[in-house]
């Protein structure tokens, strides 16, 4: 186990990320909503650079609650998403999981926050 | 002193976007070419795209009658918007990169120095070439991208004046100037006599390796008109290839939604319906050297059409009297190209190797640069697949079938 140190806190802004590389192992840390996650920079699908792609809101369908019509698309208040610019894979940043399949995830790594600075466990 | 910290790199590119250079955007597909040896191996892919509305000014300089041309031209240079003259389709409907997801479907605005463009001939190839070289294909062949939808064009004319333009235009600008970009040639597929016009100029052409038919239309391929173009492409030896794409307006698709239900059912059922005529009018038995590739639908639509197609025959064979085996067995001596291979349910995969007899028949293609292109790695990476059966089919297949050294 080795920490790789990313930088400090104060350098990422929200929905802010790193992409570090330790030999051909790239990792993506990122910042959202004042914690932080960090994956493997390697889609499941077909090894793409998941990481490098938009960080945006889950999209959500709106349907009635009763008479269960539809009524147009939004996005979560809550869940964001991480999408890989080869094909679209979306994972959750929150645990690195695809919202069809829980067991399409992105390799997860531990961030620790030691006096203002931000390493990952690798 | 040993910290049990260690520094490291930082990537520049926090995020791809549709400034990203190729070769950043592929830089993952060059570190899997490079850990399987992918240079020392032959990769030819059979499907990759350009935008040829990108060149649409230099496009239709080419254009034949002077009178469209100067329309053309008046058009491009000074209507508001720009649009690319005389294209039908739905040029907004077009929701491929998944709201922004997906950069490289929408646009490569990426920046090329005027030196490079200088140094290769034209700003195509020097695209071309970074996404080519990072996924080590030696050989691409090259299709348009919103010409695709010109078989449903309402002017009947149109498909053949812009489709010997664009012809034209790439052989001059890129065939000419890339040994390693080839085509199957923009066939007018609905007017047969423009169609025949353009194998006798184009048939001969540097990096014309073949004919394409782009399969969104509503003429069907068994038609009496069409069988001197086949006889033509047959005497020649050139292969046909019948390209798929979506067409929204299609009466039954219009109940669809989603570009993704779009994509799923659109780009499979024109060439479900073009093969099904193929093979219940016999036309294998009437052109057996003519070779047919099947472009762009994926692979999953080939085994349930062989099954359906058998079935169906054996009650009914008096309604095919040409065949002479089933179905199925016509299908397997044609061509498919691989992309997108549907990997999910890898056992299915496999059967449908199987079924199309892979191991000879199934030819590699990227669809570089849309939002569902194949790296090589997704046919090497196959766990069923012996390593006499990848070669061919990331590109000893394509060698057999296609004149390379044209």
């Amino acid at each position: 186990m080795a920490d790789l140190y990313v930088g400090k806190t104060e350098e990422f802004g929200d929905r802010d990320r790193k992409i570090i590389a330790q030999g051909t192992l790239e990792i993506g840390v990122f910042h959202v909503d004042g914690e932080f996650y960090a994956y493997e920079n390697n889609c499941v699908h077909q090894g793409g650079p998941a990481c490098q792609g938009k960080i945006i809101n889950r999209v959500e369908e709106v349907i009635h609650e009763t008479e269960k019509t539809a009524h147009g698309l939004k996005f979560s208040e809550t869940d964001v998403h991480i999408v890989c610019p080869w094909h679209g894979y979306e994972y959750n940043v929150r645990d690195g999981r695809h919202p069809g399949n829980k067991n399409i995830r992105l390799r997860p790594f531990k961030v620790e926050i030691k006096d203002g600075e931000v390493y990952v466990v690798v | 002193m040993d910290t049990g910290i260690e520094q490291v790199k930082e990537n520049p590119i926090k995020e791809i976007t549709t400034y990203t250079d190729s070769r950043d955007i592929l830089a993952k597909a060059r570190q899997q070419a490079d850990e399987r040896n992918f240079d020392d191996i032959f990769i030819a892919d059979i499907d990759s795209h350009h935008t040829e509305t990108e060149s649409w000014r230099e496009i239709i300089a080419y254009i034949d009658d002077p009178v469209v041309r100067a329309q053309a031209e008046e058009m491009v240079l000074h209507r508001s918007g720009t649009p690319p003259y005389g294209l039908n389709g739905d040029l907004a409907l077009r929701y491929q990169d998944v709201g922004g997801r997906i950069p490289h479907q929408a646009a490569r605005s990426e920046k090329v120095d005027e030196s490079e463009i200088k140094k290769v001939g034209h700003r195509d190839i020097v695209l071309a070439k970074r996404a080519y070289e990072a996924m080590s294909i030696d050989i691409q062949v090259v299709f348009p991208t919103p010409m695709l939808f010109l078989g449903m064009h309402p002017q009947f004319d149109m498909e053949a004046i812009l489709g010997k333009a664009y012809n034209r235009w790439q052989v001059e600008n890129i065939l000419k100037k890339d040994p390693k970009q080839k085509t199957m040639m923009f066939l007018p597929f609905n007017d047969p006599e423009s169609a025949l016009e353009t194998i006798e100029e184009f048939g001969d052409a540097p990096g014309c390796v073949g004919f394409m038919v782009t399969s969104v239309r509503y003429k069907a391929v068994h038609h009496n008109h069409y069988m001197k173009v086949y006889r033509a492409l047959e005497e020649r030896g050139l292969p046909l290839g019948f390209h798929a794409g979506y067409y929204w307006q299609d009466p039954f698709m219009m109940q669809i939604n989603r570009f993704g239900s779009m994509h799923a059912l659109s780009f499979v059922w024109c060439n479900v319906v073009h093969m099904t005529n193929w093979i219940m009018n016999g036309l294998p038995e009437r052109f057996p050297g003519l070779p047919v590739v099947w472009i762009e639908s994926g692979l999953a639509w080939v085994s349930w059409l062989m099954q359906r197609l058998d079935h169906t025959y054996l009650m009914r064979s008096s309604e095919a009297p040409l065949l002479k085996k089933l179905p199925s067995e016509y299908m397997k001596e044609m061509f498919y190209t691989c992309q997108p291979l549907e990997t999910d349910h890898i056992k299915a995969t496999e059967l449908t190797f199987e079924m199309i007899n892979a191991k000879t028949q199934l030819l590699y293609a990227s669809d570089w640069p849309h939002f569902d292109f194949d790296t090589p790695s997704v046919i090497w990476d196959l766990p069923f697949l012996d390593e006499e059966s990848k070669l061919n089919i990331l590109g000893r297949n394509a060698q057999r079938l296609f004149d390379f050294s044209k």
